[in-house]
């Protein structure tokens, strides 16, 4: 292995600060507020920094490892997302199939083909391939109850945790004229920008909030959050140029496309979630729910800021 | 050597149940201590004593041993390997006019060396759409014997549409194991009494009793 480039190092050095930083102010104010674990919201802040510890650790080592690396951990966070997503779907007896060829081939399928950089069939594979298999797979069991609303939940279960969610590696894959090796701090850049933004839309929230956007989906978001997060993120964003094939102003640009869809992405998600009648997808992240609740934002701005980078500066 | 291969086969079981279910405990009536129980669960796959077994702290893991069929689990030799020395299953025959011992005391014997069990009171797996089937009347005679032992009820959730009968690959859903309070036999309570009291307290724990 070669080492890795000065710039992803300057980033995770960064990260490293960052998150020692939160860790001391979280130790702080358990001290202060909550020494007997009472205040709920002080042990939700520190069960969170323990989890962005895990993550920052794991995300660091997938980027140090290159394409290898990184496309084994959003394997991984796509077959997470799946099972949290297909366990609350309707799925029934004459599905089994049908979702365990999701599982076990259309899963490791797609993620092959973005590891051997295949964009002509990655691309595809699962909006044209992966759905019209499914139904047919479906449907060679005879059970028609439900059949259409069974089919589009399967489906697009996998349209959100595995095509969206590996189109995060497939950034690799872009052959930018003057970036070369340095690809993974495009990884670096989307998902700090998607993660800042729900950090400084929580933060602004919290400070200013008053008009609820959207109160039936999801009553923590506010216009004032809302704003002050996208404008934030995105000067984190316009900063972080540096470590990116863009000038600020491009930078800029990308943050707030990125911001806009990984907003709209939780509130979709947040709707799904209302209909189900649940809080979080899942429970293996403490402090943040479950992987979906965690990617939503990252899964929505994914192959966007993919197809705007590619269009834009690759030559591929 | 044989020892170290039970223990891996163990914890490759507990690994592939994790990865399949990222299952997950609740402990709501009960805390997960050394105490003795009997733990009793709903039935509905091959794999449910698996997940009870992963969702159990380690050191309670090896002092648990779940009751099951001899007819099915002494089938082949993998299945009398897990069945018998991974899970240290007691394996009891189900059909009374073979049977040379009686399940109720195989039972007694391993509570008396000192195992907590856990047990299917259903008898057989549910593969019908009512969430629980009537219960048999092993845990009343088994409540009778040893009335000191705690028995708690434990619901199973997911885990048929993980694996249906007659499927033999997964689909990775998530599971969650919930443990509710103990109950024990009352003096002069009946069989019939303290079934339903039992059968009852299994299906609270069920999600499907909070929603409508």
């Amino acid at each position: 292995m070669t080492m890795p480039h000065p710039d992803l190092v300057a980033v995770l050095a960064g990260l490293l600060a960052v998150l020692i930083a939160a860790s001391a102010i979280g130790y702080a104010l358990q001290r202060r507020l909550s020494p007997d674990g009472s205040n709920a919201v002080v042990e939700n802040l520190n069960d969170r920094i323990r989890a962005w510890w895990i993550m920052v650790v794991l995300m660091g080592l997938a980027l140090i490892g290159g394409k290898t690396g990184v496309t084994l951990l959003f394997a991984f966070c796509s077959f997470a997302a799946l099972r949290e997503f297909i366990t609350l779907t309707n799925t029934r007896r004459a599905d089994h199939w049908a979702l365990a060829a999701g599982f076990f081939i259309m899963l490791p399928v797609q993620y092959y083909l973005i590891w051997i950089e295949w964009y002509g069939l990655y691309s595809i594979f699962i909006p044209v391939y992966a759905f019209l298999l499914m139904p047919i797979i479906a449907a060679a069991r005879g059970d028609t109850e439900h059949f259409l609303v069974r089919i589009a939940e399967v489906q697009w279960a996998l349209m959100i945790c595995v095509f969206c969610t590996s189109h995060v590696p497939a950034l690799l894959s872009l052959d930018i004229p003057g970036y070369q090796g340095r690809n993974v701090l495009l990884i670096a850049f989307l998902v700090i920008v998607v993660q800042m933004s729900d950090v400084l839309q929580y933060v602004w929230g919290k400070l200013l909030g008053r008009t609820k956007i959207a109160p039936r989906l999801s009553p923590s978001k506010t216009v004032e959050g809302f704003v002050g997060g996208a404008l934030s993120a995105t000067a984190v964003g316009a900063g972080l140029s540096w470590m990116t094939p863009f000038t600020p102003l491009q930078a800029a640009f990308l943050a707030l496309v990125i911001v806009v869809m990984g907003f709209f992405g939780g509130l979709v998600m947040s709707a799904i979630k209302r209909d189900r009648g649940i809080k979080d997808w899942g429970h293996l992240i403490a402090g943040h729910g479950g992987f979906l609740d965690r990617l939503d934002s990252v899964v929505f701005s994914a192959p966007i800021f993919f197809h705007l980078v590619r269009y834009g500066w690759s030559t591929t | 050597m044989r020892e170290a291969g039970i223990s891996l086969a163990g914890t490759l079981i507990v690994f592939f149940a994790r990865f399949i279910t990222a299952v997950r405990g609740r402990w709501d009536g009960v805390a997960p201590t050394d105490e003795q129980r009997i733990y009793f669960a709903n039935h509905a796959s091959h794999g449910d004593f698996v997940l009870i077994w992963t969702v159990l702290p380690r050191r309670m893991r090896f002092a648990t041993r779940p009751v099951a069929g001899s007819d099915y689990w002494l089938k082949g030799s993998l299945r009398r390997f897990i069945g018998r020395d991974v899970f240290n299953a007691v394996l009891i025959d189900r059909d009374p006019a073979t049977r040379t011992s009686d399940p109720v005391v195989q039972m007694t014997g391993a509570l008396d060396a000192g195992s907590s069990l856990i047990v299917f009171p259903e008898g057989t797996r549910n593969t019908t759409d009512a969430r629980l089937l009537p219960f048999k009347s092993g845990l009343f005679h088994l409540a009778q014997a040893r009335p000191n032992v705690a028995l708690v009820p434990v619901w199973i959730d997911n885990l048929n549409r993980v694996m249906p009968k007659g499927e033999f690959v997964p689909v990775p859903l998530i599971c969650t194991v919930t443990f509710g309070a103990a109950l024990s036999l009352t003096e002069a309570e009946t069989k019939q009494d303290f079934l339903a009291r039992a059968e009852a307290a299994l299906l609270a724990l069920s999600p499907k009793a909070s929603t409508p």
